[in-house]
């Protein structure tokens, strides 16, 4: 009897453990042994808007990413020049994502190098921990340039529009329209200022501040200083200007020489007037600041690029007794210049000058045309933010630029 | 001259003691200025900290000594998070006063680290015109730095190996105390997408805030107080020490917030005197 | 002829930059890299015209003997020294330690720094003279250039109260305003751009 129940508990204790083996069986992961489902639909095709070296790859999600078996980690891509050929691993995206760009070089000795209008076959590979499932190739699928970049479209559709305004206008200009432009304080103390250093016999100190010649800033410069250089020609007041660039140093004298040929008093031109000092912001400071404090010029004009050495020029000139007039499109340095100096051209007003000095029907045609430009700028703005209020998407992506 | 009048005219020269003083007085006997973490400066911090080692940053060095007060302070301190990250650092600098500032960093904290030249950065040196080498670095490093800052042939660097263009690098910091972060947004970001953050001089700052909004640069560390908060940060992560003098926009805080005060009240003073002596001269009211 | 062949080099380059910008094709790219090639080539020539002038004008000056002629003495000696200590050693003069590198470090540096620390006198000076409530307009200046400076001023209970109200004048009303001055800079440089590669604006070449 004893016996017989210790087999029965023997018998028990079996039945037990073959239960609980079974049982852990019937629980095992299907994933760990069983693939994900492939990728289907793999397509590929050239990159759009690029410079032929580069083709996309695109697939439907594999069912078990998500969803299904849930156990796709990664999709890698894979190339090969045939179907039948060695396919080398191109790179790979994380799961939930369907589309991976093939970048190649250009350069023909890069290992990287991808030859344009060459075929190549894809194919994706589904991945989980350890085991993967490759999709069927793909159709073959070259690499070419193109001609035109649709993403910039919208910048395109800009430059157009601008241009078509500047030029309208100074067609318009040139057939002898006037335009209005409102009075620009600073420009109109240039013939006071100018004056005031006849009167006291004291130089005329011009500043084109750190710009190369290439700036707007600067361009726009050498068209002031050629009205100012035939106003000082015509006082015989005589005009300094140290110059930060060597270029602009020549370009300078050449708009001096040119200012006082037209007022009939070439023989007041001084080469030495007008010299190149340093390359160096603080060194060129320290000069112009010591040129201020020895020559103690009347009027001073900060008109250009500046940067931090704006205060310090303009409190300088202020120490030695100098009416200031000043312009960059520098915005960090405006509020020092309207602390420090007596009249100031903000931003686009240094551009504008120009024009008003001189009632060039060109220039007056070229400012209506910014002006225009800005009025479409305004409307958009407005649409913009009441589109964006309402989810309008389509008139935001009209401005959507892809690089 | 009454007192209010002199309050309105006073010497500048005693504006240039006051100032003198109280810069000194405070440099002598520092204090501590609690410090508020912007979250444009963190922005730059965390990413740096979500990079993986081996992982490579480009630093734009673009300022001269004149400003390194507020900006060398951001370039140590990133390099040291970097360094310590094990993530690899490709420098250049676009500024012609610049190329001693970043040997000076790059020799300083590489031999902190133990980092070679070559494998763990490559300093490509000084290129003039920055819109044109930013534009030609954005289709291969090569065709502006043939060669690095010391002359070795870039093809030669382990590290440039792999490394073509701006799409090889994860994102770039443009350090600058001029118009060279509007080159670095206008080409790297707007031409080629590069993801950027800038560090810029205090005046600068405020000129940043649209691209930051508008999603152009990721983080913005603005002037000696932005320096001051990433060194606050890099301090917590243990990149960078107090004991080992490294926090040093941090330290010339307390001099920072004592010279605003006083310039406000000196704005208050002439105000004042401005005020009085009107209301003197035109009687209480009577207004001109 | 003088005249002609700049702006056509001008207008040509202008007009290939501008539909270059549209167009990513190989060859493209191609061209567009030698371009910025010589551009750098250029730039190196304009740095040799800037040291020549310096040079021309100092030695004038030293020559005769005008007043002040001992600072240009000093320029020129400044000038050549640092060519020498930096050319002769070569590469090497660049890498820290070298005379070239001492010679900013200790010389160069200081000085620079010192004539930008001029910049905290000047602005408490033009601060004082400037900020005065003379109009509204001048008042919402002042008063709006107060608030930022106290950003980094504790003041206790009203620091979160100041951050605030910094925060909302750096990020709405002056993000407003440097929005609308990026817009109309530009479209300012956009036009001079277009005035230069169809022409009219000729005063880069110095003659009008």
């Amino acid at each position: 009897m004893v016996l017989d129940r210790g087999f029965s508990y023997l018998l028990l204790l079996a039945f037990f453990f073959l239960i609980l083996f079974s049982t852990n069986s019937f629980a095992q992961d299907p994933s760990d042994t069983l693939a994900p489902e492939s990728v289907t639909n793999v397509d590929a095709f050239d990159t759009p808007n690029d410079n032929g070296h580069s083709i996309t790859v695109s697939w439907e999600l594999s069912s078990d990413d998500g969803a299904g078996k849930n156990n796709v980690v990664v999709y890698e891509v894979y190339r090969s020049d045939s179907p039948e050929g060695k396919f080398e691993k191109r790179g790979m995206v994380p799961a939930g994502e369907n589309t991976f760009e093939d970048q190649g070089a250009k350069e023909k000795d890069n290992a990287n190098y991808l030859p344009s209008h060459k075929n190549f076959y894809y194919r994706v590979r589904a991945k989980s921990d350890g085991l993967f499932s490759d999709s069927e190739i793909s159709l073959p699928a070259y690499a070419y340039g193109q001609w035109y970049h649709t993403g910039k479209t919208p910048v395109l559709v800009a430059v157009i529009l601008f241009s078509v305004f500047a030029i309208t206008f100074i067609t318009l200009a040139r057939k002898g329209k006037l335009f209005y432009i409102r009075p620009l304080a600073g420009i109109e103390a240039v013939d006071d200022a100018i004056g005031r250093a006849t009167e006291m016999g004291k130089p005329i100190l011009y500043i084109f501040g750190l710009g190369t010649a290439d700036m707007i800033a600067t361009i726009a410069s050498f068209t002031i200083l050629s009205r100012v250089a035939k106003k000082t020609a015509e006082y015989q007041t005589p005009i300094l200007i140290p110059c930060y660039d060597s270029v602009v140093m020549a370009v300078a004298q050449e708009t001096v020489r040119a200012a006082y040929l037209e007022a009939g008093r070439p023989d007041m031109y001084k080469e030495e007037n007008i010299f190149f000092l340093t390359s160096m912001q603080f060194a060129y400071v320290a000069g112009v600041n010591g040129i201020m404090l020895r020559e103690k010029p009347a009027t001073n004009f900060y008109l250009g690029k500046f940067y931090a050495e704006s205060l310090i020029l303009a409190e300088t000139g202020s120490i030695a007794g100098s009416i200031q007039i000043s312009g960059t499109d520098e915005i960090a340095q405006i509020p020092f210049f309207v602390a420090a100096t007596d009249y100031t051209l903000i931003g686009e007003e240094l551009y504008a000058a120009s024009a008003y000095l001189g009632r060039e029907p060109v220039l007056l045609g070229t400012l209506k045309g910014q002006d225009w430009g800005k009025a479409v700028v305004i409307f958009s703005l407005i649409l913009g933010a009441l589109a964006a209020s309402f989810g309008f998407q389509f008139f935001i992506n009209l401005f959507r630029i892809q690089l | 001259m009454d007192l209010y009048d002199q309050m309105m005219n006073l010497d500048r020269r005693w504006v240039y003691l006051v100032i003198g003083l109280v810069v000194t007085i405070t440099a002598i006997l520092p204090f501590k200025v609690p410090l508020y973490i912007t979250p444009e400066v963190r922005s730059v911090y965390n990413f740096i900290e979500s990079l993986e080692p081996d992982d490579v940053l480009m630093i734009g060095v673009d300022y001269a000594p004149e400003v390194m007060a507020e900006l060398h302070p951001m370039s140590y301190a990133i390099t040291r998070q970097c360094f310590s990250r094990d993530i690899k650092l490709l420098l250049c600098c676009l500024h012609q006063n610049g190329p001693g500032m970043v040997e000076q960093v790059i020799a300083q904290v590489s031999k902190e680290y133990d980092k070679v030249n070559g494998e763990d950065y490559v300093y490509l040196g000084y290129k003039p015109y920055p819109g044109i080498t930013i534009l030609a670095m954005g289709q291969n490093f090569r065709i502006p730095f043939p060669e690095d800052y010391y002359g070795t042939t870039l093809d030669s660097l382990p590290m440039m190996k792999k490394l073509t263009n701006f799409d090889d690098i994860k994102a770039i910091i443009n350090i600058s105390g001029g118009s060279g972060t509007e080159y670095w947004i206008n080409y790297a970001n707007g031409r080629y997408n590069a993801k950027l953050a800038i560090g810029v001089t205090g005046v600068m700052t405020s000129d940043y805030y649209p691209f930051l909004q508008s999603g152009q640069i990721f983080g913005l560390i603005g002037g000696m107080k932005g320096a001051a908060e990433y060194e606050d940060l890099a301090e917590k992560g243990g990149y960078i020490s107090r004991e080992k003098d490294q926090l040093w926009a941090f330290k010339s805080m307390p001099i920072q917030t004592t010279t605003h005060i006083v310039v406000i009240l000196f704005i208050v003073l002439g105000n004042v005197g401005y005020f009085m002596s009107k209301r003197k001269k035109y009687g209480k009211y009577e207004h001109p | 002829m003088r005249r002609s062949v700049p702006l056509l080099i001008v207008s040509i380059t202008g007009f290939f930059m501008l539909i270059q910008y549209f167009i990513p094709l190989e060859e493209s790219e191609w061209l567009y890299e030698r371009i910025l090639d010589w551009i750098i080539v250029i730039g190196c020539f304009a740095m040799l015209l800037g040291l020549w002038s310096l040079t021309y004008v100092s030695v004038n000056k030293v020559k005769r003997k005008v007043p002040g002629w001992g600072y240009n003495l000093v320029a020129l000696s400044g000038l050549f020294f640092m060519l020498i200590v930096g050319f002769v050693p070569g590469q090497e003069s660049l890498v820290r330690g070298s005379a070239f590198m001492h010679l900013f470090e200790y010389v160069y540096i200081p000085i620079q720094a010192s004539m930008f620390s001029l910049l905290a006198f000047y602005i408490a000076s033009a601060a004082y003279r400037a900020f005065r409530a003379r109009t509204v307009l001048a008042t919402i200046l002042l008063v709006s250039a107060v608030v930022i400076m106290l950003r980094l001023v504790p003041l206790g209970p009203l620091s979160g109260i100041n951050q605030w109200l910094a925060n909302f004048i750096l990020t709405v009303p002056n993000m407003a305003a440097k929005r609308a001055f990026w817009i109309g800079v530009g479209l300012g440089a956009t036009a001079t751009a277009l005035k230069i590669m169809l022409g009219i604006e000729r005063t880069y070449m110095g003659r009008d």
